[in-house]
C-alpha cells in the first residue's frame, strides 16, 4: 500500500493520468459549450435562434453580423419594392424581413470606446505599477508595509461598493461618460493589483544588476530602464493581461458612469435586445467579437501569462 | 589606477555598526584583499568604496581625489560581483561593452576594445554568445571582461569565485593573479576563503566585527598575527592556544607551560600578570619523548605529506602537523617539542599578541629593504 502510494508520488501512473486526463477533458468541454453556443447563435438567423429545440445543425447566416452594425427600420413590402436593387448581402436580407437599413449602429464606436479605455487604463496602471514597484522593492520607503497594505486594502471589498460616491464625485467634477473618467477609474482600481503583483516580480531580480549599471556609468533610470525592464517582462505582461481583463469585462461602473459617447461594449451589447424585438444573433455576434482582442491579447502573451501565474518565476 | 585610502570610515545601520573606524591604504597596483567571516564589515567597506553604500563617517580617496559622497558612476572604478550580474538579455558582447556605451564611445572604437578585452581573457570565441548558456568560468571571465573593459581607477571584487565549483575556484585563483601581474591594477578584492587570500594577495586586511583587526602581507598575517583572531581564523588547522598565568617581563625567553619550561622568542614588553595564551602553528610541534609537555594522541587525519594529529592535552586538544611516515595510535602518551623562534604569545582577556623578537626582526629586516 505505502508502496503504491510512493510510487504514485514519484511518477503518476498511466491510470491516473488517464483520470486526470478525463477530468480535464470533460472540464474543458463543458467550459466551451457556452462559448460554442453564442459562436454558433451568431451565425444562425432570428428564426433557428430561438428554435426549440435548439439546431445543432443549420445554414449558417451573416445576418446576426448584419444586424450588429445596423439600425433598421420596418417599411412596407410595396415601399421596399419601389427601391433600386438591393447594394449588398445586408441590404438583402434586412429587405427579407421587411426592413431596410437605417444607417450604422452604436456598436462599432463602443467598440472602440472599450479598446482606448481598456488598453489606456492598462497601460496607466502598469506604469504606475511598475514604478511603485520598484520603489517599494528597492528604497527603504517610510511606512512602506503599512502603505503597502493600504494599496492593498482598497480590493478588500468589490469596487461597486464605492459606486454611488464616485458617481457623485464624477458628476461633480465632469468625468461622467468621458473616456479619461473611465480609464482613471479602472486604473485606480488595477494599480494595487499591478504593484502588488510587480513588487514581487522586481523582488526576484537581483540589485547587482542595477548596482553594475550603476557604476558602469548610468544614472538609476538609465540603470532601470536598460536593466530590470528588460529582465521584468514577464512580469509586466502577466500584470498587463490581468489589468486588461478586467478593464475590458467591467459592466457595472461602466453602465452606471457611461451612457453616451464613453459607453463601452458591455453595457452596449445588451441594449440590442431591446431594438426591434429579441435579436439574439446580434447580441450573440456583438459577443464574439468582443471576446476577440482579449483572446489575441493572451494568445500572444500567453507565454508570459503562464510563467506569470507561476510567482517567482524570473531566472536568476 | 589609483591608489585608495580609507580614513576613519564607519558605517552604522541603525544602531548596528558594521564598519568602525578603518584605516588602510591601497598602493597604486596593488592587490589588496579584505578578508574575514561573513558579517564583519568587509563587503560594506568594499561597497563604500564603490559608492553603492554611503558611508555614517570617514573619508575615502581615490587617487588623491575625495570621493567620499560622489556617486557610483563618477567614481570611475569597476565592480565584479559575486553573482557576475551579466545582463541576461544581452549578449557577451553587449555585456562587456555596457559600460563604454555609457561613456557614448563611439561604436567601432567599443568594438575594438571589446575586442581587445575578449583576446585578454581568452573568451574572443564566445563573443556571439548568450551569456545564460556558459559555464561558471566564463561567466566569470565575462564579468572580469566588463571591469576591465573600462581601464578604470580601481577594481572592486566582491567574492567573486564564491559561486564556482573549487576546481574551477583554483584554476580562477591563478588566472585572477596572473591577469593582475599582466595589468597591475589596483584591485580591492573581498573573500571570506583564506586560501583565495594567501595566495593572491600583495596585502591583507583581517575583519571581524567591523574592526581591521591586522594589516600586512599574507606572511606577516600568517607568522605574525595581531590577535587572537587572527591566528585563529587564518591557518588550517588553525594556530594552537595553550593558557599560562602571570606576568611577562621584558627580556624573558622562557614561560611556563603545564608545568613545562618553553623557550619563547624576546619579551619585549612587560605584561602585568594576567590570563596568557602560548599560540604554535601545526607545523610547529614535533613529537619528542624528552618533553615534559605531554599529551595523548585522540586521532589523526591522514593526508598523504603529512598527517594533522590531535593531542589531548591537560588544556585541551591542540593540533599538530607532522610528517605522515610517523606511526601513531589512539591512545599514544607522547612529549611535544615546539618550534621557539616561531611561537606567538597573546593576552587573553584583550586577545592582543604581546610584542616579541619575531616582531622586531620583521620591522628590522623591512627596514633594510625599504
Amino acid at each position: 500500500m505505502s508502496l503504491t502510494t510512493a510510487h504514485s508520488v514519484v511518477a503518476p501512473s498511466s491510470n491516473s493520468k488517464r483520470i486526470a486526463g478525463t477530468i480535464i477533458v470533460l472540464y474543458a468541454l463543458i467550459s466551451i459549450v457556452p462559448l460554442l453556443w453564442i459562436f454558433a447563435t451568431s451565425f444562425k438567423t432570428p428564426p433557428d435562434s430561438i428554435a426549440y429545440p435548439p439546431k445543432i445543425l443549420f445554414q449558417p447566416s451573416l445576418e446576426g453580423y448584419c444586424n450588429l452594425f445596423t439600425t433598421r427600420t420596418r417599411q412596407t413590402p410595396e415601399y421596399i419594392n419601389s427601391l433600386g436593387p438591393a447594394t449588398g448581402f445586408c441590404d438583402e436580407t434586412t429587405r427579407k424581413r421587411n426592413m431596410v437599413i437605417a444607417g450604422p449602429s452604436n456598436f462599432l464606436p463602443r467598440f472602440v470606446n472599450s479598446l482606448i479605455i481598456a488598453f489606456g487604463s492598462t497601460f496607466c496602471a502598469v506604469f504606475l505599477g511598475t514604478l511603485s514597484a520598484y520603489g517599494f522593492s528597492r528604497f527603504k520607503v517610510p511606512l512602506a508595509d503599512d502603505l503597502l497594505f493600504f494599496i492593498l486594502s482598497t480590493r478588500f471589498m468589490p469596487p461597486i461598493a464605492v459606486a454611488i460616491p464616485i458617481y457623485l464625485m464624477y458628476r461633480e467634477l465632469g468625468l461622467s461618460d468621458t473616456a479619461l473618467g473611465m480609464i482613471l477609474l479602472y486604473t485606480a482600481v488595477n494599480v494595487s493589483l499591478a504593484v502588488w503583483l510587480l513588487k514581487g516580480f522586481i523582488d526576484e531580480i537581483p540589485r547587482e544588476y542595477e548596482e553594475a549599471a550603476m557604476i558602469d556609468g548610468y544614472t538609476r533610470l538609465q540603470a532601470f530602464w536598460r536593466t530590470v525592464l528588460p529582465q521584468a517582462t514577464t512580469g509586466i505582461a502577466a500584470t498587463a493581461i490581468f489589468c486588461l481583463i478586467f478593464a475590458w469585462n467591467e459592466y457595472a461602473f461602466a453602465a452606471l458612469l457611461t451612457s453616451g459617447t464613453a459607453q463601452t461594449a458591455p453595457p452596449f451589447i445588451p441594449t440590442i435586445i431591446g431594438e426591434g424585438g429579441q435579436d439574439w444573433p446580434a447580441v450573440a455576434a456583438g459577443t464574439t467579437i468582443f471576446l476577440v482582442p482579449i483572446l489575441v491579447f493572451t494568445i500572444l502573451l500567453r507565454k508570459q501569462l503562464l510563467r506569470g501565474i507561476t510567482f517567482g518565476a524570473v531566472r536568476k | 589606477m589609483a591608489e585608495i585610502r580609507v580614513q576613519h570610515l564607519r558605517k552604522a545601520f541603525g544602531d548596528f555598526v558594521a564598519v568602525q573606524d578603518s584605516n588602510f591604504v591601497v598602493e597604486d597596483g596593488e592587490f589588496f584583499v579584505m578578508l574575514g567571516p561573513s558579517g564583519c564589515g568587509k563587503t560594506t567597506t568594499l561597497r563604500m568604496i564603490a559608492g553603492l553604500e554611503l558611508p555614517t563617517g570617514g573619508q575615502i580617496l581615490l587617487g588623491g581625489d575625495d570621493v567620499t559622497m560622489l556617486r557610483a558612476r563618477e567614481r570611475d572604478i569597476a565592480f565584479v560581483f559575486q553573482l557576475f550580474a551579466l545582463y541576461p538579455h544581452m549578449n557577451v558582447r553587449k555585456n562587456i561593452g555596457f559600460p563604454l556605451l555609457a561613456q557614448g564611445m563611439p561604436s567601432a572604437e567599443i568594438r575594438t576594445r571589446v575586442e581587445e578585452t575578449a583576446k585578454l581573457l581568452r573568451i574572443d570565441h564566445l563573443l556571439n554568445k548568450s551569456v545564460s548558456g556558459l559555464a561558471g568560468g566564463d561567466r566569470q571571465r565575462v564579468a572580469l571582461g566588463r571591469a576591465i573593459v573600462r581601464r578604470p581607477k580601481c577594481f572592486l571584487m566582491d567574492e567573486p569565485l564564491g559561486t564556482l565549483d573549487t576546481e574551477f575556484r583554483d584554476l580562477m585563483v591563478h588566472e585572477l593573479r596572473e591577469l593582475h601581474n599582466r595589468i597591475r591594477a589596483t584591485t580591492v578584492y573581498v573573500t571570506h576563503d583564506q586560501m583565495e587570500a594567501m595566495s593572491m594577495a600583495d596585502k591583507i586586511a583581517v575583519m571581524n566585527h567591523g574592526v581591521i583587526e591586522q594589516f600586512g602581507s599574507p606572511r606577516e598575517i600568517y607568522d605574525r598575527p595581531a590577535t587572537m583572531f587572527v591566528a585563529d581564523f587564518i591557518g588550517s588547522p588553525p594556530m594552537n592556544f595553550l593558557g599560562f598565568g602571570g606576568g611577562l617581563a621584558k627580556g624573558a625567553r622562557e614561560i611556563i607551560v603545564q608545568g613545562a619550561k618553553v623557550a619563547v622568542p624576546e619579551v619585549r614588553e612587560d605584561i602585568a600578570p594576567s590570563d596568557m595564551a602560548l599560540g604554535i602553528r601545526p607545523e610547529h610541534i614535533r613529537f619528542d619523548d624528552a618533553s615534559k609537555l605531554r599529551g595523548a594522541i585522540y586521532g589523526t587525519e591522514y593526508l598523504g605529506t603529512t598527517q594533522i594529529v590531535a593531542v589531548e592535552t591537560a588544556d585541551g586538544i591542540i593540533k599538530a602537523r607532522v610528517p605522515a611516515e610517523i606511526r601513531l595510535s589512539t591512545g599514544d602518551h607522547v612529549g611535544l617539542t615546539l618550534s621557539s623562534a616561531r611561537l606567538s604569545l597573546f593576552e587573553k582577556g584583550s586577545g592582543r599578541a604581546v610584542r616579541t623578537a619575531i616582531h622586531d626582526v620583521a620591522s628590522e629586516r623591512r627596514a633594510q629593504h625599504g
